[in-house]
C-alpha cells in the first residue's frame, strides 16, 4: 500500500541504494504557501536521499497540529502514526520497542511539544528513546488560527489574542534541562543547515531535538517576531558551518547502505578556520567549521550559556548546541533479543509447558 | 460452655498499618489453608504508609464459602487507636484478644477477655534484636491464637518458611515468639469461648495467590511483549509481578528479554506506550485502577478507532474522583463500557475467580490481537490484592492467535494489494502490516482522524459512515471469540441472579442461604464479558425476575444490561451496593429476600 502519487517529469537519478528522489517523496502538503515547515519537509526528503536511508528503516511520529500533518507530506513509503496532541513521544516509546532497528523520525510543534506535550517531551529526553524530534517551532498555534504558544516572545502582539503576558518556553534549554543526548537549534530559512544536521541527526544513537524556526506566514510574521523570515535572515548567528559524512568504517547504520569509500576529506573552503570533528557511534562524522570563535558541542554549561546568551542579546544562534554521541539508547538498556520482538514466535513468547507446575508450587 | 463451632467464624486482627503484621495475618491465613479448611483473607487497610487502623479479616468456613463475613467471632486488638471500636465489633459470645500494655477500659460481659502480654514476651526473648521486636511482636498473637483455637504449629512453621523462602533465621526467630505466645497461652488462660478448628481436607490441590499475580502470570504466559504502568494503588503490584516473573519465564537461553517493561511518567504516557507497542506488533498491556483510567481514556479512542490491540487492566478501586484508594468497588463497569467520546463500544473481560485472572491474562491479547481493539479486563481490589484459594493455573489450551497480519511474503504474494481498512473478509476485521516489513508497499499512515479503507485521510461523509459501521460489525464478530457466561441452574428456581466478578462467592452462599432457609431456589449466571453473548438475554428471557448483583451504587451493569436489551429491562432489579469493603453474602440474600417477600 502506497500513498505515493505519481511526479510529472520527476528525475530518474537514483542514490547509493537505488532509489530516486521520489522513493521519499509523500503526498503534498495542505499547509499554506510560504509555511517554514514545507521547506522542513523537502529537506528531511533530501537528507533521507543523500544520506541513502531505507525508507522502510524510519517510523514517522506526529502529534496534532500544523507540524504534526507533515509527516505525510514525505517519506511515503515509511510507516507513520499521527497520535494525539502532545502524546507523540509516549507512542513513538512504545512503537520502536517492536524493532529497535527503526529509527523514529517525529515531528511536532511549539503547542505539541511545549504545552500540552511538555511532560511527555522531557521524559522522552530522559529516555533517550532513538528518534529525531523536530520541532517545528513558529510560536503560535496555527491549526486552531492564531493564539499564544508556549514559546511566543513576551509582548508579543496578536489579532484577537492581545498582548502576550507570559515568557516564552526554549525547547532547547528544556532538551538540555532533561538530559537531551543531541540539540539542535535551526532556522527553517537557512536550508543547508537543516539539511546537513538532519543527516547528523538520523545517524546518532539516541534523540536528537531539533528545534526548527519555522516561521508562520499566516499569524506569526511581522517583522518584530522572534519567529518571522526576517528576524531569522536578519539576525541568525550560526556557531559553525555544519556538514555531515556518513561512516567509512566503523560499526555501520542500520537504517542506511554505507558505501565504501576513502578517509573523509574535506572541500577547500572547509580547511580555513578552526575545524572540529564529532564521531558518531556509527562511525560517521559531524564536521563544525568554526566562524567567530570555536565552539565545543560536547560541553552541556557551555550550550545552555550560548543559548542564554543569544536570549540576552536577541539574536537567533543556530547549529549543533550538544551532543553525547556515545549515550546509549532506550532499547539499548533493556538487554533484548536479537531478532526485532515484533517478529519473535509463539515458541519464543509462551513459556515452555512444564513451567506451569513450577508456577503452582510458588503459589502456597 | 456452649456448643463447640468449629471451623466456621471470622478472625478479625485489628493493627496500626505499617506495623508488619501483615506477615503474622498471611501466617495464619496459610496454616489454615494448610490444615485443609476453607478459607479468605482480606486487608482492610487505609490509604497510609504508617500509623492508621488497618484489619485483616480472616474467614474460616468448613462448607467453603469464604466470602467476606460481616460479624467478628475472634477479634485480635494490638492497636490502641481502634481498641475501643474493636471491642464493641466482638460478636456476642465472641473471643477478644488484645495486647495488654494498651490500658483501657473493658466494658462487655457478653464475650471471652484474652489479654495477652505481648511486650513482655518479646523482651524477655534475648535473642531478639531491639530493632526486630516491634515486628515480630505480632508472631505473640498467631502463637496465643494457634493455641487457644488449635492451629497446627507445623503448619505455622511451613507457612514461615514459605514465607522467608526457606531461610532458617527469620523462620526461627518468628517460630520462637510463636512457640513463647502459645506456651504463655497453655500456662495463663483458659478458654472460655467455643471456637476451633480442625483439619479438614478440603483444600488439596489447591493453591493460594493473589488476582494480581494471576495476571501477571496469564499475561506472561500469553506472551507478553511490552508493559507500560504508572504506579497505583490497587494495581501496582500487578506490574512489580511482571517484573518479578518475566525474567524467571520470559528470557532466552543466552539470558536476553523477549520482553520489556517500562514505568511511565504518568498513564497518560503509560497508554501511550502501549497503544505504540501494540501498533508495531508487540502484546501491549497496561494495568491500573479508576483515575488512571479516566487519564488513559484518551488515548483508549484513538486505539479503538485506529485499530490498535492492546490490552488494559483497571483494579477497580473506589471512585470517583480519588475516592477511597484502598477500598474495592465494581463502579467502572458503565465507564469502561463507553470509554471515549463518540460512538465507541468496548471489550470487556470480567474475570470472576483467582484461576480466571490468570487465564484472561493470555486470552486477552488473543482477543486484542484478533479483533485489533482495546481489551479492557476488569478486576478489583479484592481480587488484585488479596490472597484467594483457587484452582491451580492451567497452561494455555489454545495456540496464540496472532490476528491479521501481512509480512513481506504475505504482501509479495498479494501483490501489494492490500489497504489497511478494507473489510476483505466479511467480518470487520481488516489486514495490517508492522513497522520493520520491509516490502516497499507495506507502509501506511495510522491517524486519528477519519480515513478511508486505504488508510488516506477523509472527510468525506459517506467515508466516515462506512467506517464507524464496520466498527460495529466488528463488535459483533467479536462475540464469537469472547468467554461466553457461566450459567448454574436449579430445578424449580424461583428467580434468576446475574453477577460478575468478585462477588461470585457471597452469591453463591447467599443463593445457598436463600434455598436453605427461605426455600427460595435460584438460577445463577456470572456474565464473563461484554458485549452480550446470545445466554445472557436468554438468561432474562427464561426469568420473571433477575437480581442484578455488583458493588456500585447506581446498578451499572443493570443499566446496561436495560439499555442492550430494552425489552427485558422490567425484569431486571438491581443490588447494588458499595462501601468500599468487599461484599458479604448477607448484603445479597437479605437485598433479595426483601424484594422475594414484597
Amino acid at each position: 500500500m502506497s500513498e505515493s502519487l505519481p511526479m510529472a517529469g520527476a528525475t530518474t537519478q537514483v542514490n547509493a541504494i537505488g532509489l530516486s528522489k521520489n522513493d521519499y517523496r509523500g503526498n503534498p502538503t495542505t499547509l499554506c504557501q510560504g509555511c517554514g515547515h514545507n521547506s522542513i519537509a523537502n529537506q528531511i526528503i533530501t537528507a533521507c536521499y543523500e544520506a541513502n536511508i531505507v525508507p522502510e528503516k524510519i517510523v514517522k511520529f506526529s502529534g496534532i497540529g500544523c507540524s504534526s500533518k507533515s509527516p505525510t507530506y514525505f517519506l511515503n513509503r515509511s510507516f507513520g502514526f499521527n497520535s494525539l496532541h502532545g502524546r507523540m513521544p509516549s507512542l513513538a516509546t512504545g512503537a520502536l520497542f517492536g524493532d529497535y532497528r527503526l529509527k523514529g523520525l517525529g515531528v511536532s510543534g511549539d503547542g505539541d511539544s511545549a504545552s500540552i506535550g511538555m511532560g511527555q517531551f522531557k521524559h522522552a529526553m530522559r529516555r533517550n528513546i532513538n528518534m529525531v524530534y523536530i520541532v517545528e517551532n513558529n510560536g503560535v498555534y496555527g491549526l486552531t488560527k492564531g493564539q499564544f504558544s508556549a514559546t511566543a516572545d513576551q509582548g508579543l502582539e496578536l489579532k484577537k489574542q492581545g498582548t502576550n503576558l507570559y515568557l516564552p518556553v526554549d525547547i532547547c534549554m528544556e532538551a538540555l534541562a532533561s538530559r537531551a543526548s543531541f540539540v539542535a537549534r535551526l532556522f527553517a530559512g537557512n536550508a543547508k543547515q537543516v539539511k546537513e544536521v538532519l543527516k547528523a541527526a538520523l545517524a546518532h544513537n539516541g534523540i536528537a531535538v531539533l528545534d526548527i524556526i519555522s516561521p508562520c506566514v499566516t499569524f506569526n510574521n511581522q517583522e518584530s517576531s522572534y519567529y518571522s523570515y526576517s528576524f531569522g535572515k536578519e539576525k541568525e548567528d550560526p556557531l559553525h558551518d555544519i556538514s555531515f559524512h556518513a561512516a567509512s568504517e566503523g560499526p555501520q547504520s542500520t537504517i542506511s547502505y554505507v558505501p565504501p569509500r576513502p578517509e573523509i576529506t574535506l572541500e577547500a573552503d572547509m580547511i580555513d578556520g578552526e575545524i572540529r570533528e564529532v564521531k558518531l557511534h556509527d562511525g560517521s562524522a559531524i564536521i563544525l567549521k568554526a566562524l567567530d570563535k570555536d565552539y565545543d558541542p560536547t560541553n552541556r554549561l557551555e550550550a545552555m550559556r550560548v543559548l542564554e546568551d543569544a536570549h540576552a542579546n536577541n539574536y537567533l544562534v543556530t547549529g549543533l548546541i550538544y551532543v553525547a554521541p556515545e549515550s546509549p539508547s532506550l532499547t539499548d538498556l533493556y538487554n533484548l533479543v536479537e531478532t526485532p520482538l515484533n517478529r519473535l514466535k509463539e515458541k519464543d513468547l509462551r513459556p515452555a509447558p512444564e513451567t506451569i507446575q513450577k508456577i503452582n508450587d510458588l503459589m502456597f | 460452655m456452649t456448643q463447640r463451632i468449629v471451623n466456621d467464624f471470622s478472625i478479625t486482627v485489628g493493627t496500626a498499618n505499617g506495623s508488619g503484621s501483615s506477615t503474622a495475618n498471611n501466617t495464619i491465613l496459610r496454616a489454615l489453608f494448610k490444615m485443609g479448611i476453607p478459607v479468605s483473607g482480606k486487608n482492610l487497610f487505609p490509604s497510609n504508609i504508617q500509623g492508621l487502623p488497618t484489619w485483616y479479616t480472616i474467614r474460616v468456613n468448613g462448607e467453603g464459602f469464604t466470602a467476606r463475613r460481616e460479624t467478628h467471632e475472634i477479634m485480635v486488638a494490638m492497636n490502641p487507636a481502634s481498641f475501643a471500636r474493636d471491642l464493641a465489633d466482638v460478636a456476642p459470645g465472641g473471643a477478644f484478644f488484645y495486647a495488654d500494655d494498651i490500658k483501657l477500659p473493658i466494658n462487655r460481659t457478653d464475650i471471652s477477655i484474652y489479654p495477652m502480654p505481648v511486650k513482655q514476651l518479646v523482651r524477655s526473648n534475648p535473642d531478639i534484636p531491639a530493632n526486630l521486636r516491634d515486628l515480630v511482636a505480632n508472631m505473640v498473637y498467631v502463637g496465643i491464637l494457634a493455641q487457644m483455637i488449635g492451629i497446627d504449629i507445623t503448619k505455622i512453621e511451613q507457612a514461615l518458611k514459605f514465607h522467608f523462602k526457606n531461610k532458617e533465621k527469620p523462620v526461627s526467630l518468628n517460630m520462637s515468639m510463636v512457640k513463647a505466645g502459645a506456651e504463655w497461652a497453655t500456662a495463663n488462660l483458659t478458654k472460655s469461648d467455643p471456637f476451633y478448628v480442625e483439619p479438614m481436607n478440603k483444600t488439596e490441590g489447591l493453591i493460594m495467590a493473589d488476582g494480581n499475580t494471576a495476571a501477571a502470570l496469564g499475561s506472561i504466559y500469553g506472551g507478553v511483549q511490552f508493559a507500560g504502568w504508572y504506579p497505583i494503588t490497587p494495581a501496582s503490584s500487578l506490574a512489580e509481578a511482571l517484573n518479578e516473573y518475566l525474567p524467571q519465564l520470559r528470557q532466552t537461553q543466552d539470558g536476553k528479554n523477549t520482553f520489556a517493561v517500562v514505568q511511565a511518567e504518568d498513564e497518560l504516557a503509560a497508554i501511550g506506550m502501549c497503544v505504540g507497542a501494540g501498533w508495531a506488533g508487540l502484546r501491549a498491556m497496561t494495568s491500573t485502577s479508576g483515575p488512571g483510567m479516566s487519564l488513559m481514556t484518551e488515548y483508549a479512542g484513538l486505539a479503538y478507532f485506529a485499530e490498535v490491540p492492546l490490552v488494559i487492566w483497571d483494579v477497580q478501586r473506589m471512585g470517583p474522583s480519588t475516592g477511597l484508594p484502598t477500598r474495592t468497588s465494581q463502579g467502572d463497569v458503565a465507564f469502561v463500557a463507553n470509554m471515549g467520546h463518540g460512538d465507541i463500544d468496548s471489550l470487556i473481560l470480567l474475570p470472576g475467580s483467582i484461576s480466571e485472572c490468570f487465564e484472561f491474562g493470555w486470552r486477552a491479547f488473543d482477543i486484542a490481537e484478533r479483533l485489533q481493539t482495546p481489551v479492557y479486563v476488569l478486576s478489583d481490589l479484592d481480587f488484585g490484592m488479596n490472597q484467594w484459594m483457587s484452582t491451580p493455573f492451567q497452561y494455555p489450551d489454545v495456540p496464540m492467535d496472532r490476528g491479521k497480519v501481512l509480512w513481506e511474503e504475505d504482501l509479495e504474494r498479494i501483490k501489494g494489494d492490500w489497504g489497511r481498512y478494507r473489510d476483505v473478509d466479511g467480518d470487520g476485521i481488516p489486514y495490517r502490516t508492522l513497522p520493520g516489513n520491509t516490502h516497499p508497499l507495506s507502509a501506511y499512515f495510522t491517524r486519528g482522524t477519519g480515513h478511508t479503507p486505504e488508510a488516506r485521510y477523509s472527510e468525506e461523509p459517506d467515508v466516515w459512515v462506512v467506517k464507524m459501521e464496520r466498527l460495529k460489525k466488528k463488535y459483533q464478530t467479536a462475540k464469537k471469540y469472547l468467554p461466553r457466561s457461566i450459567v448454574r441452574q436449579t430445578e424449580g428456581a424461583r428467580f434468576g441472579i446475574i453477577a460478575y466478578g468478585s462477588t461470585d462467592p457471597a452469591v453463591e452462599e447467599a443463593r445457598a442461604r436463600l434455598e436453605r432457609e427461605h426455600g427460595l431456589k435460584s438460577d445463577y449466571l456470572r456474565l464473563r464479558a461484554l458485549p452480550f453473548t446470545s445466554e445472557v438475554s436468554e438468561f432474562i428471557a427464561a426469568h420473571e425476575r433477575v437480581y442484578v448483583v455488583e458493588m456500585n451504587r447506581d446498578g451499572q451493569l443493570q443499566q446496561l444490561l436495560s439499555i442492550k436489551h430494552p425489552e427485558h429491562a422490567t425484569r431486571l432489579i438491581p443490588v447494588a451496593y458499595s462501601d468500599g469493603l468487599p461484599p458479604t453474602a448477607k448484603w445479597i440474600w437479605s437485598a433479595i429476600l426483601e424484594q422475594e417477600e414484597k
